[in-house]
């Protein structure tokens, strides 16, 4: 059960920003960086898994780590401001570990 | 403002900064200054001056004309200046530049469009609280967008460029040429702009109105915010604020005059801009660009920012940072007696720190006793605080002890002095760890220094060349029980920097453990009872591991007797290396350390076993699995018996155990000849181009790297031939192999060679034209001339060996200097930008915000203190337990 509150939480006016900031050229990057060893894996959350996640956490969306949009690998998998990115990742200590970030325009 | 209970508690919930308005300003304030001069002839304050009695009652009976209270009661109050001209805040300076490029120059309106400014300033409400790095990425773009417009969009002005000369003089470039604006025109344009416009600048105008940057009227605080002081001469001294002010009055009276007598319009301006430059100052005296107010010529004075800034400012010298009540301070010195929770405290020094104890009908005689002991006799007590009358009585001057102690009433409380069994925090500076920290057991000695146990010495990092510690008593159960059951030093016999015991032995004891433990030693009846009896044990003694002649035991078998029953533990020992290598249990050296069921049966205990800072040794595994109060019971017995050994056998050095027969000298000699000639022909080679380079190196380093590798291996090789020469019982021998003190380097230089030395990773090169020492040819690149040390420190150094080895010593002294300075700044920003970051309740690592700064403590969310050496678990320790071996 997804609590419709903390969907329309994520309805985030972050796109606006972007709208309403003279956009800055962008880079094209190489599609390649995705296999890299040291990329770890990033994936877009729904906005129900998104829900699930920030209600588990118990935060807000802007309480999560953020990460730029310009970041390489967040305009190759095509995310957008207020997303919530899943990455895996590779730990020392833990072996494997999720984290869990929401992308910023800037 | 509604007058709230001063006792109540209440939470603050934010803090919120602003301007502080003219209107504030004239409200609060009690007295206009007009007067430079502080005192009349006659030694009264001028009225109208800074020391008016309106800004409160300072003096002992004075009664304040403002509020009727005397100095007690009275809090102060603020007074004024009306400034003859408006004066720009010079911190303010940046923000009013924004603000003036940003607003219409006629109508005050933003230099945006309607629709998009709206559009704007709804969409930076809505991002303000949640994103406010993204409402200020807006508020930048604003404010370029806006300051880039050339024509006003509302009233159709033609805007200007304007440039702002720090801190605070502004011009603005107009088609006819440049004009300078004075902060009546910029007060005049801030005056126009427009609440809705001022938000999207990003600021507040309810709080802040733009206009009050500049200002017309000058808050003067009260007297106990700039007290004067009375030298013993008689003479009044006034504070440096007091002389700040009296300046600015007088450039504002002279100003004044100035535009009252019709002066020129040069001379008004001249005194205007001197009043901006003290008013500045005022503010700030280190303002770049500015005229410093100095006392005569001479020391600049402290203002408003130099009381607050810096390390002895306001803010980390008085809030962060205070003095303290109760607190100790003195030299240390060693006790191998008392335990690791122990502290040795001058009986001095408990009789002025001191304990609150409340009456209860349970201890009223213990504090009868107290007090009939008075203040200078230990155990007493300082101070009797009645319930009754609430009064506070000082048993210094009331003498009548008995009378006090019989009017004892449940509920008083007695100020007793420090005794045995309290608990103190002791602490060493640097405190770089928590372990700086720690909890100790109060024990009153003679004599003036604090004692601790030896074992504690590696947290605190303390030795006993004249350190000093610090001392602090808790006064409330709650304070009391905290430390305890989370400061006492046995809760920290294990560290979480690294998992593995901080506490543990060092020097004498390791060496005193290896000579218990070694085959060789065999103790009688009569040693053993020396060695045990010093570590309090109580209980028979095992079968003697000899029974004729005599009746023996091993050391082993002693160490069983404080080992828990069932502790199994494998080991290589420190000394296991060289020809004393073994790799497992089958080990001929006793340099394999094997507990079996409680049972020490072979191998020495040495730094790897006892050490502190050494991880999974057998220290590390009992803590770990039997608790810290038995890693604290082996700390206070075993590790005391082995200092006892020590005692009874004597550890010393003497000249005679660093000599080498001469073979071994002649072998050394020739193997130096060897190794010259060697590099001879590798520098001829040089000269002769014909020199091999490594690759990615230029000829040269090519070289100084061959030479250094062929001394590197001559000092090792010689050093080798030095040790194999060694008795192994030789004194200094068994503190290098056991870990106790110094390594093969240190028996090397002793007895073989110094090798070479080198500053900054490199062989000596630098001082005359060409060569090191006026000993050597120019361009001589051989050995000596460079730096290589072929003496040792038994036959002594030549001149120019000693040279070079100073050389060597300094380049240490220096970098340590360097790098404890640097690293200590660098911890001082870490533990700033980490200390407020906490694990929470459901394993995230959060700030004060609620922001997560990771999903899990250490992404294992494990503590690192309980885990072997950074791993969570020892698979081989499980496997051994299950396999029961």
């Amino acid at each position: 059960m997804v609590n419709t509150n903390k969907v329309q939480l994520l309805q985030l006016p972050l796109a606006e920003v972007v709208e309403g900031l003279p956009s800055k050229s962008v880079k094209k990057i190489d599609k390649r960086i995705l296999k890299h060893e040291l990329v770890p894996e990033h994936r877009v959350l729904t906005l129900e898994e998104a829900a699930e996640v920030l209600g588990r956490l118990r935060v807000k969306p802007w309480q999560l780590p953020h990460i730029s949009i310009n970041d390489p690998v967040i305009s190759l998998i095509g995310a957008k401001p207020g997303d919530i990115i899943e990455i895996k990742r590779k730990s020392p200590t833990a072996g494997e570990t999720i984290t869990y970030r929401v992308v910023v325009p800037y | 403002m509604r007058r709230v209970n001063e006792n109540e508690p209440y939470m603050l919930h934010k803090i919120k900064f602003g301007v502080l308005s003219p209107h504030e300003i004239m409200k609060m304030s009690r007295v206009t200054v007009v007067r430079p001069d502080i005192y009349e002839s006659d030694g009264t304050p001028v009225t109208g001056g800074l020391r008016d009695p309106h800004f409160g009652a300072i003096e002992p009976g004075e009664r304040c004309p403002v509020c009727g209270n005397t100095r007690e009661e009275c809090p102060g109050h603020f007074g004024k200046i009306d400034l003859a001209r408006p004066v720009i805040v010079p911190h303010y300076g940046e923000t009013i530049y924004h603000i003036l490029q940003s607003t219409c120059r006629v109508c005050g309106r933003i230099l945006i469009p309607q629709k998009r400014a709206e559009y704007l300033l709804n969409l930076y409400d809505r991002l303000r609280d949640k994103w406010p790095r993204l409402a200020e990425n807006l508020i930048a773009e604003v404010k370029k967008e806006a300051s880039s417009a050339t024509e006003c969009p509302y009233c159709g002005a033609r805007q200007f460029k304007i440039r702002f000369v720090k801190p605070f003089t502004y011009y603005e470039d107009k088609p006819e040429g440049e004009t300078r604006l004075n902060p009546i025109d910029v007060r005049e344009r801030l005056e126009r702009t427009l609440d809705d416009d001022l938000r999207l600048l990003g600021i507040d105008p309810v709080k802040s109105r733009p206009e009050w940057m500049v200002i017309t009227v000058l808050p003067v605080p009260p007297l106990s915010v700039r007290p004067s002081i009375t030298l013993e001469t008689g003479f009044r001294a006034e504070d440096d604020l007091t002389h700040a002010l009296a300046e600015i009055v007088r450039q504002n009276e002279r100003l004044k005059t100035f535009i009252t007598s019709n002066a020129p319009e040069t001379m008004i301006e001249d005194a205007w801009l001197t009043l901006q430059h003290v008013v500045s100052a005022y503010i700030d005296n280190e303002l770049p660009n500015i005229y410093q107010l100095t006392h005569r010529r001479k020391r600049p004075l402290k203002t408003l920012a130099q009381r607050l800034k810096g390390k002895e400012g306001r803010l980390r010298g008085n809030l962060s940072g205070k003095r303290v009540n109760f607190s100790a301070r003195t030299v240390i010195s060693p006790d191998p007696l008392i335990g690791i929770n122990e502290v040795g405290v001058p009986m001095e020094i408990a009789k002025i720190l001191t304990v609150p104890l409340r009456v209860t009908p349970y201890n009223i005689e213990e504090a009868r006793k107290y007090i009939l002991n008075g203040p200078d006799k230990w155990p007493g007590a300082t101070y009797v605080y009645k319930v009754r009358s609430g009064k506070k009585i000082d048993l210094r001057y009331f003498r009548n002890y008995k009378q006090l102690a019989e009017s004892l009433e449940i509920g008083d409380i007695v100020e007793r002095h420090l005794i045995d069994g309290d608990i103190v925090l002791f602490n060493r500076q640097p405190s770089l760890h928590r372990m700086s920290i720690m909890g100790h057991i109060v024990r009153v000695m003679p004599y003036k220094t604090f004692r601790l146990n030896l074992l504690v010495c590696p947290p605190y990092n303390a030795d006993f060349d004249g350190d000093e510690m610090n001392l602090h008593v808790p006064r409330s159960y709650e304070a009391m029980v905290e430390a305890k059951e989370l400061l006492l030093v046995q809760k920290h016999i294990l560290t979480p920097r690294y998992g593995g015991p901080i506490i543990g032995g060092r020097q004498d004891y390791i060496s005193g453990a290896y000579l218990l433990t070694v085959k060789t030693s065999l103790f009688t009846e009569d040693e053993v009872a020396r060695i045990l009896s010093r570590a309090g044990y109580e209980g028979g003694l095992p079968e003697p591991a000899i029974i004729k002649p005599r009746r023996m035991w091993t050391g082993k078998q002693l160490v069983s007797l404080f080992l828990p029953k069932d502790l199994n533990f494998k080991g290589k020992a420190k000394i296991n290396a060289g020809t004393l290598k073994c790799d497992d249990e089958d080990c001929f050296h006793d340099s394999y350390i094997v507990v079996d069921n409680g049972k020490h049966l072979m191998g020495v205990l040495d730094k790897n076993a006892i050490g502190a800072e050494k991880p999974e040794n057998l220290l590390h595994l009992i803590a770990l699995e039997y608790g810290d109060e038995e890693a604290r019971k082996l700390l206070d017995t075993l590790f005391k018996s082995f200092i006892r050994v020590l005692e009874m056998r004597g550890l010393t050095m003497a000249l005679s155990d660093v000599d080498i027969p001469e073979s071994a000298k002649d072998e050394i000699r020739k193997l130096t000849e060897e190794y010259k000639k060697r590099i001879e022909d590798m520098i001829k080679e040089y000269r002769e181009g014909k020199l091999e380079p490594i690759p990615g190196r230029t000829l040269e380093e090519s070289l100084e790297l061959k030479i250094i590798q062929e001394l590197q291996k001559l000092r090792e090789e010689a050093g080798s031939i030095a040790v194999n020469n060694m008795d192994p019982f030789n004194d200094i021998f068994i503190m290098a192999r056991t870990g106790a003190r110094g390594g093969e380097v240190n028996i090397t230089q002793m007895a073989a060679m110094l090798g070479q030395q080198t500053v900054r990773g490199r062989r000596i090169t630098r001082g005359f034209r060409k060569r090191t020492l006026p000993h050597f040819r120019e361009g001589d690149l051989s050995p000596e001339a460079r730096g290589f040390v072929k003496g040792n420190f038994r036959d002594g150094l030549r001149p120019t060996e000693v040279f070079f080895h100073a050389a060597g010593g300094r380049e240490g002294l220096v970098d340590t200097a360097v790098k404890t300075s640097q690293s200590g700044y660098m911890q001082r920003r870490l533990i700033n930008a980490l200390q407020d970051l906490v694990v929470s309740y459901d394993g995230t690592v959060r700030d004060t915000w609620g922001n997560i700064i990771q999903f899990k403590y250490g992404e294992d969310g494990v503590d690192p203190m309980v885990t072997h050496h950074g791993k969570p678990v020892n698979i081989d320790l499980i496997i051994d337990k299950v396999r029961g071996k």
